[in-house]
Protein backbone atom coordinates (compact mmCIF):
# COMPACT_ATOMS: atom_id res chain seq x y z
CA UNK A 1 0.00 0.00 0.00
CA UNK A 2 1.14 3.51 -0.82
CA UNK A 3 1.98 5.64 1.98
CA UNK A 4 0.17 8.99 2.49
CA UNK A 5 3.51 11.28 2.14
CA UNK A 6 3.90 13.79 5.84
CA UNK A 7 2.68 17.20 5.05
CA UNK A 8 5.17 19.59 3.97
CA UNK A 9 6.30 21.79 6.92
CA UNK A 10 4.45 25.17 6.98
CA UNK A 11 1.84 23.98 4.43
CA UNK A 12 0.03 21.41 5.41
CA UNK A 13 -3.84 22.02 5.10
CA UNK A 14 -5.28 23.70 7.58
CA UNK A 15 -9.55 24.58 7.89
CA UNK A 16 -9.93 27.97 8.88
CA UNK A 17 -13.07 28.99 8.00
CA UNK A 18 -16.88 27.76 7.54
CA UNK A 19 -20.03 28.76 7.10
CA UNK A 20 -23.66 27.19 6.55
CA UNK A 21 -27.14 28.45 5.56
CA UNK A 22 -30.01 27.45 7.43
CA UNK A 23 -31.38 24.17 6.85
CA UNK A 24 -34.95 23.83 5.49
CA UNK A 25 -37.11 22.43 3.71
CA UNK A 26 -37.69 25.31 1.15
CA UNK A 27 -34.92 27.83 1.00
CA UNK A 28 -37.12 30.19 -1.58
CA UNK A 29 -34.33 30.54 -3.62
CA UNK A 30 -31.19 29.02 -6.00
CA UNK A 31 -28.55 26.40 -5.64
CA UNK A 32 -25.86 29.15 -6.18
CA UNK A 33 -27.35 31.38 -4.04
CA UNK A 34 -27.14 28.92 -1.11
CA UNK A 35 -23.66 28.30 -2.14
CA UNK A 36 -22.54 31.99 -2.42
CA UNK A 37 -23.90 32.37 1.26
CA UNK A 38 -22.26 29.66 2.88
CA UNK A 39 -19.16 30.51 1.23
CA UNK A 40 -19.52 33.93 2.02
CA UNK A 41 -19.81 33.23 5.18
CA UNK A 42 -17.54 30.95 5.66
CA UNK A 43 -14.70 33.36 4.38
CA UNK A 44 -15.74 35.95 6.68
CA UNK A 45 -15.25 33.27 9.49
CA UNK A 46 -11.60 32.81 8.40
CA UNK A 47 -11.62 36.68 7.97
CA UNK A 48 -10.21 36.02 4.30
CA UNK A 49 -11.64 38.08 1.14
CA UNK A 50 -13.19 35.98 -1.80
CA UNK A 51 -9.90 37.20 -3.82
CA UNK A 52 -7.44 35.11 -1.74
CA UNK A 53 -9.55 31.99 -3.40
CA UNK A 54 -6.78 30.50 -5.70
CA UNK A 55 -8.92 26.75 -5.33
CA UNK A 56 -12.10 25.90 -5.37
CA UNK A 57 -14.12 21.93 -5.10
CA UNK A 58 -17.60 20.85 -5.28
CA UNK A 59 -19.43 17.51 -5.94
CA UNK A 60 -20.08 16.42 -9.76
CA UNK A 61 -23.64 16.32 -8.57
CA UNK A 62 -23.48 20.10 -7.37
CA UNK A 63 -25.12 22.56 -9.63
CA UNK A 64 -23.29 25.12 -9.25
CA UNK A 65 -19.73 24.65 -10.89
CA UNK A 66 -16.93 26.03 -9.34
CA UNK A 67 -16.08 29.22 -11.69
CA UNK A 68 -20.22 29.83 -11.42
CA UNK A 69 -19.22 30.53 -7.57
CA UNK A 70 -16.77 32.54 -8.61
CA UNK A 71 -18.76 34.95 -11.44
CA UNK A 72 -21.44 35.60 -8.16
CA UNK A 73 -18.07 36.27 -5.60
CA UNK A 74 -15.14 36.82 -7.38
CA UNK A 75 -12.68 34.56 -6.22
CA UNK A 76 -9.15 35.22 -7.29
CA UNK A 77 -7.45 33.22 -10.21
CA UNK A 78 -8.28 29.25 -9.57
CA UNK A 79 -4.77 27.27 -10.03
CA UNK A 80 -7.28 24.14 -8.89
CA UNK A 81 -10.72 23.24 -9.56
CA UNK A 82 -11.82 19.81 -9.14
CA UNK A 83 -15.10 17.45 -7.93
CA UNK A 84 -15.66 14.56 -6.38
CA UNK A 85 -17.81 11.80 -7.96
CA UNK A 86 -20.41 9.38 -5.97
CA UNK A 87 -22.71 11.82 -4.31
CA UNK A 88 -22.62 12.36 -0.61
CA UNK A 89 -19.81 9.61 -0.28
CA UNK A 90 -17.55 12.84 -1.90
CA UNK A 91 -17.34 14.69 1.00
CA UNK A 92 -14.32 13.89 2.75
CA UNK A 93 -12.69 13.53 -1.08
CA UNK A 94 -13.16 17.64 -1.15
CA UNK A 95 -11.07 17.71 1.60
CA UNK A 96 -8.37 15.40 0.42
CA UNK A 97 -8.57 17.15 -3.36
CA UNK A 98 -7.90 20.67 -1.14
CA UNK A 99 -4.98 18.89 1.09
CA UNK A 100 -3.25 17.75 -1.90
CA UNK A 101 -3.66 21.13 -3.95
CA UNK A 102 -2.77 23.26 -0.97
CA UNK A 103 0.20 20.43 -0.01
CA UNK A 104 2.11 20.30 -3.09
CA UNK A 105 1.65 24.14 -4.01
CA UNK A 106 -0.53 24.16 -6.35
CA UNK A 107 -2.93 26.55 -4.55
CA UNK A 108 -2.95 28.68 -1.45
CA UNK A 109 -6.53 28.98 -0.19
CA UNK A 110 -9.23 26.31 -1.52
CA UNK A 111 -13.37 26.71 -0.84
CA UNK A 112 -15.31 22.89 -0.52
CA UNK A 113 -18.60 23.92 -0.71
CA UNK A 114 -21.84 22.28 -1.26
CA UNK A 115 -25.41 23.50 -1.82
CA UNK A 116 -28.63 21.83 -2.68
CA UNK A 117 -32.05 22.26 -2.59
CA UNK A 118 -32.92 18.42 -1.81
CA UNK A 119 -36.35 19.09 -0.62
CA UNK A 120 -37.79 22.12 -2.55
CA UNK A 121 -36.13 20.65 -5.69
CA UNK A 122 -34.92 17.53 -6.90
CA UNK A 123 -35.23 15.10 -4.34
CA UNK A 124 -32.57 11.65 -4.22
CA UNK A 125 -35.06 10.04 -2.25
CA UNK A 126 -37.66 9.58 -5.35
CA UNK A 127 -37.19 7.75 -8.80
CA UNK A 128 -37.08 10.19 -10.96
CA UNK A 129 -33.24 11.20 -11.08
CA UNK A 130 -32.75 7.43 -12.61
CA UNK A 131 -32.27 8.27 -16.09
CA UNK A 132 -32.61 5.24 -18.83
CA UNK A 133 -29.50 5.57 -21.34
CA UNK A 134 -26.70 3.30 -22.27
CA UNK A 135 -23.66 4.86 -20.19
CA UNK A 136 -22.25 2.51 -17.92
CA UNK A 137 -23.72 3.88 -14.73
CA UNK A 138 -27.27 3.98 -16.52
CA UNK A 139 -26.91 0.38 -17.64
CA UNK A 140 -25.72 -0.82 -14.33
CA UNK A 141 -28.72 0.51 -12.03
CA UNK A 142 -30.74 -0.90 -14.64
CA UNK A 143 -30.40 -4.13 -13.32
CA UNK A 144 -32.41 -2.83 -10.30
CA UNK A 145 -34.85 -0.30 -11.66
CA UNK A 146 -36.15 -2.47 -13.80
CA UNK A 147 -37.59 -4.81 -10.85
CA UNK A 148 -38.63 -1.71 -8.96
CA UNK A 149 -35.66 -1.06 -6.91
CA UNK A 150 -35.03 2.48 -7.63
CA UNK A 151 -34.60 4.47 -4.59
CA UNK A 152 -31.58 4.55 -2.16
CA UNK A 153 -33.88 2.90 0.56
CA UNK A 154 -34.18 0.22 -1.28
CA UNK A 155 -31.13 -0.63 -2.22
CA UNK A 156 -29.82 -0.29 1.59
CA UNK A 157 -32.73 -2.05 2.44
CA UNK A 158 -30.99 -5.48 0.84
CA UNK A 159 -27.92 -4.13 2.42
CA UNK A 160 -29.52 -3.86 5.68
CA UNK A 161 -31.65 -7.29 5.98
CA UNK A 162 -28.34 -9.20 4.86
CA UNK A 163 -26.32 -7.72 7.90
CA UNK A 164 -29.11 -8.19 10.30
CA UNK A 165 -29.32 -11.83 9.21
CA UNK A 166 -25.58 -12.02 9.84
CA UNK A 167 -25.41 -10.02 13.29
CA UNK A 168 -28.69 -10.12 14.95
CA UNK A 169 -28.85 -6.83 14.56
CA UNK A 170 -32.19 -5.90 14.92
CA UNK A 171 -34.65 -2.96 13.76
CA UNK A 172 -34.49 -1.63 17.69
CA UNK A 173 -30.98 -1.40 17.80
CA UNK A 174 -31.63 0.80 14.20
CA UNK A 175 -33.66 2.44 16.09
CA UNK A 176 -31.10 3.35 19.34
CA UNK A 177 -29.05 5.43 16.57
CA UNK A 178 -31.99 7.35 15.28
CA UNK A 179 -32.78 7.81 18.98
CA UNK A 180 -29.45 9.40 19.88
CA UNK A 181 -29.33 11.37 17.12
CA UNK A 182 -32.33 13.09 17.38
CA UNK A 183 -31.41 13.52 21.06
CA UNK A 184 -27.99 15.25 19.83
CA UNK A 185 -30.00 17.51 17.74
CA UNK A 186 -32.84 18.06 20.38
CA UNK A 187 -30.08 20.61 21.44
CA UNK A 188 -28.44 21.92 18.63
CA UNK A 189 -29.95 25.32 17.43
CA UNK A 190 -28.82 24.55 13.82
CA UNK A 191 -30.96 21.41 13.69
CA UNK A 192 -34.02 21.29 11.93
CA UNK A 193 -34.92 18.89 14.96
CA UNK A 194 -34.02 21.41 17.19
CA UNK A 195 -36.26 20.62 20.51
CA UNK A 196 -37.37 17.47 18.59
CA UNK A 197 -35.99 14.26 20.61
CA UNK A 198 -37.70 10.94 19.88
CA UNK A 199 -38.27 7.61 21.11
CA UNK A 200 -37.64 4.45 20.57
CA UNK A 201 -41.41 3.61 20.13
CA UNK A 202 -41.41 6.60 17.71
CA UNK A 203 -38.93 4.64 15.67
CA UNK A 204 -40.65 1.84 15.45
CA UNK A 205 -43.71 3.20 14.77
CA UNK A 206 -42.31 5.37 11.63
CA UNK A 207 -44.21 4.03 8.39
CA UNK A 208 -41.97 1.43 6.47
CA UNK A 209 -40.25 2.83 3.43
CA UNK A 210 -38.07 -0.61 2.69
CA UNK A 211 -38.19 -3.51 5.07
CA UNK A 212 -36.23 -3.33 7.39
CA UNK A 213 -35.47 0.60 6.46
CA UNK A 214 -38.30 2.77 8.50
CA UNK A 215 -38.92 6.74 8.21
CA UNK A 216 -36.66 7.40 11.01
CA UNK A 217 -33.71 5.37 9.22
CA UNK A 218 -33.31 7.48 6.66
CA UNK A 219 -31.34 10.95 6.48
CA UNK A 220 -33.37 13.92 6.19
CA UNK A 221 -34.18 15.90 2.95
CA UNK A 222 -32.59 19.51 3.67
CA UNK A 223 -32.71 22.67 1.29
CA UNK A 224 -29.10 24.81 2.24
CA UNK A 225 -25.26 25.11 2.20
CA UNK A 226 -21.87 24.36 4.02
CA UNK A 227 -18.44 25.55 2.43
CA UNK A 228 -15.06 25.20 4.07
CA UNK A 229 -11.94 27.09 3.38
CA UNK A 230 -8.53 25.62 3.63
CA UNK A 231 -5.60 27.34 3.56
CA UNK A 232 -1.95 26.48 5.10
CA UNK A 233 -0.91 25.89 8.40
CA UNK A 234 1.21 29.22 7.46
CA UNK A 235 -0.91 31.59 7.14
CA UNK A 236 -3.68 30.13 9.47
CA UNK A 237 -1.90 31.33 12.68
CA UNK A 238 -2.88 34.88 11.53
CA UNK A 239 -6.48 34.52 10.49
CA UNK A 240 -9.83 34.23 13.29
CA UNK A 241 -10.30 31.07 14.38
CA UNK A 242 -7.91 28.32 16.10
CA UNK A 243 -6.90 26.34 13.30
CA UNK A 244 -7.87 22.97 12.50
CA UNK A 245 -5.78 20.86 10.85
CA UNK A 246 -6.51 17.70 8.20
CA UNK A 247 -3.77 15.56 9.35
CA UNK A 248 -5.19 12.89 6.74
CA UNK A 249 -7.89 12.42 4.13
CA UNK A 250 -8.59 9.67 1.89
CA UNK A 251 -10.83 7.90 -0.60
CA UNK A 252 -11.90 4.25 -0.83
CA UNK A 253 -13.49 1.80 -2.85
CA UNK A 254 -13.46 -1.89 -3.34
CA UNK A 255 -14.21 -5.08 -5.39
CA UNK A 256 -17.68 -4.81 -6.75
CA UNK A 257 -18.04 -1.43 -5.68
CA UNK A 258 -21.51 0.15 -6.12
CA UNK A 259 -23.47 3.09 -4.66
CA UNK A 260 -25.27 1.41 -2.01
CA UNK A 261 -26.12 -1.85 -3.58
CA UNK A 262 -23.38 -3.72 -3.34
CA UNK A 263 -24.83 -7.30 -4.15
CA UNK A 264 -22.04 -8.82 -5.75
CA UNK A 265 -19.36 -8.90 -3.67
CA UNK A 266 -18.99 -12.52 -1.54
CA UNK A 267 -19.77 -11.03 1.26
CA UNK A 268 -21.80 -8.26 0.14
CA UNK A 269 -21.60 -6.78 3.73
CA UNK A 270 -17.88 -6.57 3.99
CA UNK A 271 -17.13 -2.86 4.62
CA UNK A 272 -14.05 -3.19 2.34
CA UNK A 273 -14.38 0.57 0.97
CA UNK A 274 -14.54 2.35 4.62
CA UNK A 275 -11.55 0.13 5.40
CA UNK A 276 -9.83 1.05 2.72
CA UNK A 277 -10.26 4.37 3.78
CA UNK A 278 -9.74 3.41 7.49
CA UNK A 279 -6.12 1.81 7.39
CA UNK A 280 -5.28 5.07 5.04
CA UNK A 281 -6.06 7.29 7.94
CA UNK A 282 -4.68 4.75 10.43
CA UNK A 283 -1.68 4.69 8.57
CA UNK A 284 -1.33 8.02 7.18
CA UNK A 285 -1.21 9.41 11.38
CA UNK A 286 -0.12 6.81 13.42
CA UNK A 287 -3.77 7.06 15.21
CA UNK A 288 -6.20 4.25 16.83
CA UNK A 289 -9.34 4.48 17.79
CA UNK A 290 -8.13 5.37 21.20
CA UNK A 291 -7.10 8.62 20.00
CA UNK A 292 -10.77 9.81 18.80
CA UNK A 293 -12.25 12.45 20.68
CA UNK A 294 -15.36 12.17 18.79
CA UNK A 295 -16.41 10.53 15.29
CA UNK A 296 -18.73 12.05 12.55
CA UNK A 297 -19.42 9.02 10.92
CA UNK A 298 -22.30 10.10 7.88
CA UNK A 299 -25.52 8.40 8.43
CA UNK A 300 -27.55 8.44 4.92
CA UNK A 301 -29.05 5.17 6.84
CA UNK A 302 -29.31 4.04 10.21
CA UNK A 303 -27.58 0.59 9.34
CA UNK A 304 -24.85 1.60 7.36
CA UNK A 305 -23.72 3.94 10.14
CA UNK A 306 -23.25 0.74 12.17
CA UNK A 307 -21.29 -1.16 9.44
CA UNK A 308 -18.95 2.07 9.18
CA UNK A 309 -18.40 1.96 12.74
CA UNK A 310 -17.21 -1.88 12.88
CA UNK A 311 -15.00 -0.93 9.33
CA UNK A 312 -13.35 1.57 11.53
CA UNK A 313 -12.47 -0.12 14.23
CA UNK A 314 -14.90 1.61 16.68
CA UNK A 315 -16.28 -1.88 17.76
CA UNK A 316 -15.74 -5.26 16.83
CA UNK A 317 -17.57 -6.72 13.52
CA UNK A 318 -21.03 -7.48 13.89
CA UNK A 319 -21.24 -5.46 17.88
CA UNK A 320 -21.77 -2.06 16.89
CA UNK A 321 -25.16 -2.19 18.13
CA UNK A 322 -23.63 -3.21 21.30
CA UNK A 323 -21.51 -0.35 21.91
CA UNK A 324 -24.58 1.45 21.31
CA UNK A 325 -26.62 0.20 23.30
CA UNK A 326 -24.16 0.70 26.19
CA UNK A 327 -23.80 4.75 25.78
CA UNK A 328 -20.18 4.57 23.80
CA UNK A 329 -21.51 6.98 21.71
CA UNK A 330 -23.56 9.53 23.60
CA UNK A 331 -22.36 12.77 24.83
CA UNK A 332 -20.79 11.73 27.90
CA UNK A 333 -19.75 8.39 26.56
CA UNK A 334 -16.40 7.32 25.54
CA UNK A 335 -16.60 8.48 21.72
CA UNK A 336 -19.51 10.81 20.67
CA UNK A 337 -21.13 10.32 17.54
CA UNK A 338 -22.48 12.90 15.55
CA UNK A 339 -22.57 14.97 18.15
CA UNK A 340 -24.38 17.55 15.84
CA UNK A 341 -27.47 15.19 15.42
CA UNK A 342 -25.93 14.11 11.74
CA UNK A 343 -27.88 14.08 8.43
CA UNK A 344 -31.15 12.18 10.75
CA UNK A 345 -31.21 15.56 12.90
CA UNK A 346 -29.18 17.99 11.83
CA UNK A 347 -29.65 18.37 8.32
CA UNK A 348 -28.82 16.79 4.97
CA UNK A 349 -26.10 18.69 3.50
CA UNK A 350 -24.26 15.75 1.64
CA UNK A 351 -21.51 15.09 4.73
CA UNK A 352 -20.70 18.73 4.70
CA UNK A 353 -22.49 19.86 7.89
CA UNK A 354 -20.60 16.79 9.57
CA UNK A 355 -17.69 18.12 8.46
CA UNK A 356 -18.33 21.76 9.71
CA UNK A 357 -19.64 19.70 13.25
CA UNK A 358 -15.99 18.30 13.44
CA UNK A 359 -14.24 21.66 12.86
CA UNK A 360 -16.60 23.35 15.67
CA UNK A 361 -15.75 20.67 17.86
CA UNK A 362 -11.94 21.13 17.29
CA UNK A 363 -12.84 24.72 17.84
CA UNK A 364 -14.55 24.36 21.00
CA UNK A 365 -17.52 25.52 19.70
CA UNK A 366 -20.47 23.41 18.72
CA UNK A 367 -23.14 23.39 20.29
CA UNK A 368 -22.72 19.80 22.04
CA UNK A 369 -19.37 20.54 23.24
CA UNK A 370 -16.99 17.81 23.66
CA UNK A 371 -14.61 18.64 26.86
CA UNK A 372 -11.34 18.77 25.38
CA UNK A 373 -12.11 17.17 21.94
CA UNK A 374 -8.70 17.61 20.23
CA UNK A 375 -8.99 14.81 17.36
CA UNK A 376 -11.91 13.73 14.80
CA UNK A 377 -12.69 11.63 12.37
CA UNK A 378 -15.51 12.24 9.58
CA UNK A 379 -16.34 9.57 7.02
CA UNK A 380 -18.42 9.95 4.28
CA UNK A 381 -20.32 7.21 4.29
CA UNK A 382 -19.94 3.17 4.07
CA UNK A 383 -21.60 1.16 1.10
CA UNK A 384 -20.42 2.93 -2.10
CA UNK A 385 -17.14 5.03 -3.13
CA UNK A 386 -16.34 6.65 -0.50
CA UNK A 387 -14.06 8.72 1.51
CA UNK A 388 -12.74 9.86 5.33
CA UNK A 389 -10.60 12.64 7.04
CA UNK A 390 -8.86 12.67 10.57
CA UNK A 391 -8.99 16.53 11.85
CA UNK A 392 -7.40 17.66 14.24
CA UNK A 393 -6.89 20.99 16.71
CA UNK A 394 -3.68 22.47 15.26
CA UNK B 1 -55.42 -9.09 -17.38
CA UNK B 2 -53.19 -11.89 -16.13
CA UNK B 3 -49.98 -11.80 -18.22
CA UNK B 4 -48.88 -15.25 -19.55
CA UNK B 5 -45.76 -16.76 -18.47
CA UNK B 6 -43.59 -18.44 -21.42
CA UNK B 7 -44.64 -22.27 -20.02
CA UNK B 8 -48.52 -22.34 -20.67
CA UNK B 9 -48.03 -24.97 -17.91
CA UNK B 10 -47.34 -23.31 -15.14
CA UNK B 11 -49.82 -21.45 -13.30
CA UNK B 12 -50.37 -17.55 -14.42
CA UNK B 13 -48.68 -14.94 -12.35
CA UNK B 14 -50.43 -12.08 -11.60
CA UNK B 15 -48.29 -9.14 -11.96
CA UNK B 16 -49.24 -5.33 -11.48
CA UNK B 17 -47.80 -2.07 -12.46
CA UNK B 18 -47.64 1.10 -10.29
CA UNK B 19 -45.95 2.97 -13.52
CA UNK B 20 -44.19 1.65 -16.89
CA UNK B 21 -41.03 -0.03 -15.93
CA UNK B 22 -37.94 1.28 -17.98
CA UNK B 23 -36.77 -0.73 -20.35
CA UNK B 24 -33.23 -2.34 -19.08
CA UNK B 25 -31.18 -1.21 -22.35
CA UNK B 26 -30.00 -3.61 -24.74
CA UNK B 27 -26.07 -2.92 -25.09
CA UNK B 28 -22.91 -4.84 -25.95
CA UNK B 29 -22.32 -6.29 -22.93
CA UNK B 30 -26.41 -6.82 -21.35
CA UNK B 31 -27.74 -7.88 -24.91
CA UNK B 32 -27.34 -11.76 -25.23
CA UNK B 33 -29.47 -11.50 -21.60
CA UNK B 34 -32.10 -9.78 -22.67
CA UNK B 35 -32.35 -12.13 -25.69
CA UNK B 36 -31.79 -14.66 -24.07
CA UNK B 37 -35.27 -13.60 -21.50
CA UNK B 38 -37.01 -12.99 -24.84
CA UNK B 39 -35.93 -16.79 -25.83
CA UNK B 40 -36.98 -18.46 -22.31
CA UNK B 41 -33.43 -18.84 -20.69
CA UNK B 42 -31.69 -17.10 -18.09
CA UNK B 43 -28.09 -16.57 -19.58
CA UNK B 44 -25.26 -15.69 -17.58
CA UNK B 45 -22.03 -14.62 -18.87
CA UNK B 46 -19.25 -16.92 -18.78
CA UNK B 47 -15.05 -16.76 -20.17
CA UNK B 48 -14.14 -19.44 -21.75
CA UNK B 49 -10.68 -18.89 -21.25
CA UNK B 50 -10.81 -19.58 -17.42
CA UNK B 51 -14.30 -20.82 -17.16
CA UNK B 52 -15.35 -17.93 -14.78
CA UNK B 53 -18.86 -16.88 -14.98
CA UNK B 54 -20.49 -13.89 -13.79
CA UNK B 55 -23.52 -10.90 -13.45
CA UNK B 56 -24.38 -8.42 -14.04
CA UNK B 57 -22.72 -8.58 -17.63
CA UNK B 58 -19.25 -6.98 -17.95
CA UNK B 59 -16.89 -5.78 -21.06
CA UNK B 60 -14.33 -8.32 -19.83
CA UNK B 61 -13.95 -10.83 -17.38
CA UNK B 62 -13.23 -9.62 -14.59
CA UNK B 63 -11.30 -12.62 -13.28
CA UNK B 64 -9.02 -12.84 -15.92
CA UNK B 65 -9.12 -9.76 -18.09
CA UNK B 66 -10.20 -12.10 -21.22
CA UNK B 67 -12.26 -9.73 -24.15
CA UNK B 68 -13.80 -12.98 -25.53
CA UNK B 69 -16.98 -12.97 -23.39
CA UNK B 70 -19.84 -16.63 -23.84
CA UNK B 71 -22.63 -17.11 -21.69
CA UNK B 72 -24.40 -20.36 -20.39
CA UNK B 73 -28.02 -20.87 -19.24
CA UNK B 74 -28.63 -21.48 -15.75
CA UNK B 75 -30.57 -24.18 -14.78
CA UNK B 76 -32.94 -20.98 -13.08
CA UNK B 77 -32.78 -22.34 -9.37
CA UNK B 78 -31.43 -20.56 -6.30
CA UNK B 79 -31.25 -19.28 -3.15
CA UNK B 80 -32.86 -15.95 -2.13
CA UNK B 81 -29.49 -13.82 -0.36
CA UNK B 82 -31.36 -11.40 0.74
CA UNK B 83 -34.63 -9.15 0.28
CA UNK B 84 -36.72 -5.90 1.10
CA UNK B 85 -40.42 -5.52 0.79
CA UNK B 86 -40.91 -1.99 -0.75
CA UNK B 87 -43.35 0.15 0.58
CA UNK B 88 -42.86 3.62 -0.07
CA UNK B 89 -42.17 5.81 -2.55
CA UNK B 90 -44.31 5.37 -5.38
CA UNK B 91 -41.91 3.69 -7.84
CA UNK B 92 -42.15 2.43 -11.48
CA UNK B 93 -42.53 -1.41 -11.11
CA UNK B 94 -45.37 -3.48 -9.80
CA UNK B 95 -48.05 -1.84 -7.04
CA UNK B 96 -47.02 -1.22 -3.67
CA UNK B 97 -46.20 -3.35 -1.33
CA UNK B 98 -43.99 -5.58 -3.47
CA UNK B 99 -40.81 -8.19 -2.61
CA UNK B 100 -37.56 -7.53 -4.20
CA UNK B 101 -35.14 -10.35 -3.89
CA UNK B 102 -31.52 -10.65 -4.44
CA UNK B 103 -31.09 -14.54 -5.77
CA UNK B 104 -27.87 -16.48 -5.43
CA UNK B 105 -28.13 -18.70 -8.18
CA UNK B 106 -26.36 -22.45 -7.70
CA UNK B 107 -24.11 -21.39 -10.57
CA UNK B 108 -22.86 -18.80 -8.07
CA UNK B 109 -23.80 -15.52 -9.40
CA UNK B 110 -26.35 -13.31 -7.88
CA UNK B 111 -29.69 -11.38 -9.24
CA UNK B 112 -31.73 -8.97 -8.20
CA UNK B 113 -35.43 -9.79 -9.16
CA UNK B 114 -38.73 -9.58 -8.16
CA UNK B 115 -40.52 -12.54 -5.92
CA UNK B 116 -44.17 -13.10 -7.35
CA UNK B 117 -46.69 -15.46 -6.61
CA UNK B 118 -47.22 -15.39 -2.78
CA UNK B 119 -48.20 -12.51 -0.64
CA UNK B 120 -45.32 -9.72 -0.33
CA UNK B 121 -43.24 -9.97 2.67
CA UNK B 122 -43.42 -13.81 3.56
CA UNK B 123 -39.91 -14.06 1.86
CA UNK B 124 -36.79 -15.22 3.80
CA UNK B 125 -33.30 -15.44 3.50
CA UNK B 126 -32.50 -19.17 2.38
CA UNK B 127 -35.69 -19.73 0.50
CA UNK B 128 -35.27 -21.34 -2.80
CA UNK B 129 -36.86 -20.16 -5.86
CA UNK B 130 -36.88 -20.59 -9.47
CA UNK B 131 -36.98 -18.74 -12.48
CA UNK B 132 -40.30 -17.94 -14.42
CA UNK B 133 -40.25 -15.48 -17.27
CA UNK B 134 -43.08 -13.20 -17.05
CA UNK B 135 -44.50 -10.60 -19.55
CA UNK B 136 -44.90 -7.85 -17.08
CA UNK B 137 -45.45 -5.24 -19.27
CA UNK B 138 -46.87 -5.25 -23.14
CA UNK B 139 -43.67 -5.70 -24.96
CA UNK B 140 -41.70 -6.07 -21.92
CA UNK B 141 -40.89 -9.85 -20.54
CA UNK B 142 -38.68 -10.21 -17.23
CA UNK B 143 -36.89 -13.22 -15.01
CA UNK B 144 -38.91 -13.20 -11.90
CA UNK B 145 -39.29 -15.71 -9.12
CA UNK B 146 -41.06 -17.65 -7.88
CA UNK B 147 -41.06 -20.38 -4.39
CA UNK B 148 -39.61 -23.38 -5.13
CA UNK B 149 -39.62 -26.59 -3.24
CA UNK B 150 -36.06 -27.99 -4.19
CA UNK B 151 -32.96 -27.64 -2.03
CA UNK B 152 -29.59 -26.22 -2.50
CA UNK B 153 -27.55 -28.24 -4.01
CA UNK B 154 -25.08 -29.55 -1.55
CA UNK B 155 -26.88 -29.05 1.23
Amino acid sequence: MPNLQPSPPGRRATIVGIGATEFSKDSGRSELRLSTEATAAALADAGLAASDVDGAVSFTMDSTPEVELSRSLGFGDLRFFHQTPHGGHGGCGNLLLAKLAIEAGVADTVVCYRGLNERSGQRYGQPDGYVPGTGAESVRMSWLTTFGASVPATFTAVMARRYMHETGTTSEDLGRLSVLSRRHAATNPAAWFFGKPITLEDHQASRLIADPIRLLDCCQETDGAVAIVLTTAERARDLRQRPVSVLAAAQGAGPEQEGLAIYHRADMTDPAESRIVADQLWGATGLTPDDLDVVIAYDHFTPLVLMQLEAFGLAPRGEARHALRDGVFDLDGRLPLNTHGGHLGEGYIHGMNGVAEAVRQLRGSAANQVDGAEVALVTSGGSGPTSGAILAAA
Amino acid sequence: MIPRPKDPTMDPITVTTETPRPRPPRTSETAFFWEGVDAGELRIQSCPACAAVQHPPRAACVRCGSLELEHVVSAGAGTVHSHTTHHHPPVPGPLRPFDVVLVELDEGVRMLSNLVGPEPGQVTIGDRVEVRFVEVEPGLTLPLFTPAADVAPGS
